[in-house]
């Protein structure tokens, strides 16, 4: 009980600090909606509902990317990391709560963003939305942790970006064969594994990471 | 090596399909079998690492992942002479091999900016090891990823008969195999050697200052 205790406390300290200081999801939802307006003129005339459902996966990834750079950077400035590390909870709980607290951000800004989508481009059916929810959960869960390694080298906004787009690259698949294949049930399946391998394998290493 | 070029280019009988151009299999294949060998090892290493906490694997893992990369890129340049020769192009997506060697490609270039941008210490070791363990799982997920892309970017598979390997044929691409597993257990044995000398010259001089 008290590691889930723990991880609320830490997913809730990283609300409050963003509640504060407001400097992640307010630039997360500008990011994504000036995206879909770049897309909007990136893309011909009559190009498809297919390339529309591509760009938002896209951008989806991208917004990601844009929260998770900024993940530990309040830790990081502050040496708050160290206090983390060195407060007396399981180690893989800081990696939880980050993960949680990411997954707060992004879903914010998605649930701007998506109808902005449907809005703007192509409708979107439960299944390519549970893709949508399911790939979240993988993209931050590996993301929180890669951001920890990008945030020990030296340029960290450039190195996050090259460590987690390879390991990104089957959640686009899945979440674009959930918007657009006729059978969606698959991918959902092959995106909860997914979830399921990374979350555990990020959970499992994390310590390796912060510690000195 | 000489032997399995020999075997490789004069001995094995030419593919009535394919002619001449099926010859580089016997490099190819080889050389893709080799990288996810190389792959696997420094992913061995690296959980040596994480469970013993002994910095020897540190070194180990890595070059064993650097030689899984020089594998991979001859991977990818073999395979995409072999796709111009047989499909008339030098790049097709189809390919689930090709694909997934590019993914891959890209993963273990990322592993090289992680290693070389923290400064070196227990958590640079630390990182890089995590970061070799999720390439061995990614390899698995990404080529059920490319498998399953098929459905909905190639709606018609395009498939082609694998050779059927005579005797021979068989003989010569075992022998190719052990060359090349031959020649890079060399090439890591060399490379290890020099990063150690180069560890241990560097740690004399300091000891020198």
């Amino acid at each position: 009980m008290s590691y889930l205790a723990d991880v609320a406390a830490l997913t809730r300290k990283d609300l409050r600090v963003e509640l504060r200081a407001r400097d992640t999801l307010p630039a997360m939802l500008l990011f994504v909606l000036s995206t879909l307006v770049v897309f909007h003129f990136a893309l011909p005339e009559g190009a498809g509902d297919d390339a529309a459902y591509g760009l938002l996966w896209v951008a989806i990834v991208f917004t990601a990317l844009l929260g998770l750079a900024r993940a530990w950077v309040p830790e990081q400035e502050h040496g708050v990391l160290d206090g983390l590390v060195l407060a007396p909870c399981d180690r893989s709980a800081i990696w939880l709560g980050k993960t949680l607290a990411t997954l707060a951000f992004l879903l914010a800004a998605q649930v701007v963003a998506i109808p902005a989508f449907v809005l703007f481009f192509a409708p979107l059916d439960a299944t390519a939305l549970a893709g949508v929810l399911l790939a979240n959960v993988g993209i931050c869960a590996v993301g929180s942790l890669m951001a920890a390694m990008a945030a020990a080298g030296r340029a960290r906004e450039l190195l996050l970006p090259l460590l987690l787009l390879p390991l990104a690259i089957p959640l686009v698949v899945g979440g674009m064969g959930a918007a657009i294949s006729p059978d969606g049930g698959r991918f959902l399946l092959f995106l909860a594994l997914y979830d399921a391998v990374f979350a555990v394998l990020s959970w499992a290493s994390f310590e390796y990471v912060v510690t000195e | 090596m000489g032997v399995a070029l020999v075997l490789a280019l004069l001995v094995a009988p030419e593919d009535a399909d394919q002619g001449i151009s099926q010859r580089i299999f016997y490099i190819h294949v080889p050389i893709a079998l080799t990288a996810y060998f190389c792959f696997g090892l420094g992913a061995w290493k690296a959980l040596m690492l994480l469970w013993r906490g002994d910095s020897r694997y540190d070194l180990e893992s890595y070059v064993a992942v650097h030689q899984g990369t020089i594998f991979g890129a001859l991977t990818l340049i073999t395979g995409s002479i072999w796709a111009k020769a047989s499909w008339g192009v030098w790049w097709t997506w189809s390919s689930n091999q090709l694909v997934l060697f590019l993914v891959l490609f890209l993963f273990y270039c990322a592993y090289f900016m992680l290693r070389f941008s923290i400064e070196p210490g227990p958590r640079r070791e630390r990182s890089s090891a995590v970061y070799a363990l999720f390439g061995v799982v990614l390899i698995p997920v990404s080529f059920l990823a490319i498998r399953l892309a098929e459905d909905f970017i190639h709606p018609t598979v395009f498939t082609r008969e694998g050779p059927q390997m005579t005797g021979t044929m068989f003989a010569a691409f075992c022998v190719s195999w052990a060359a090349v597993t031959l020649l890079a257990y060399v090439l890591y044995r060399v490379e290890l050697l020099g990063k150690r000398l180069d560890v241990d010259l560097r740690e004399l001089r300091e000891a020198l200052q």
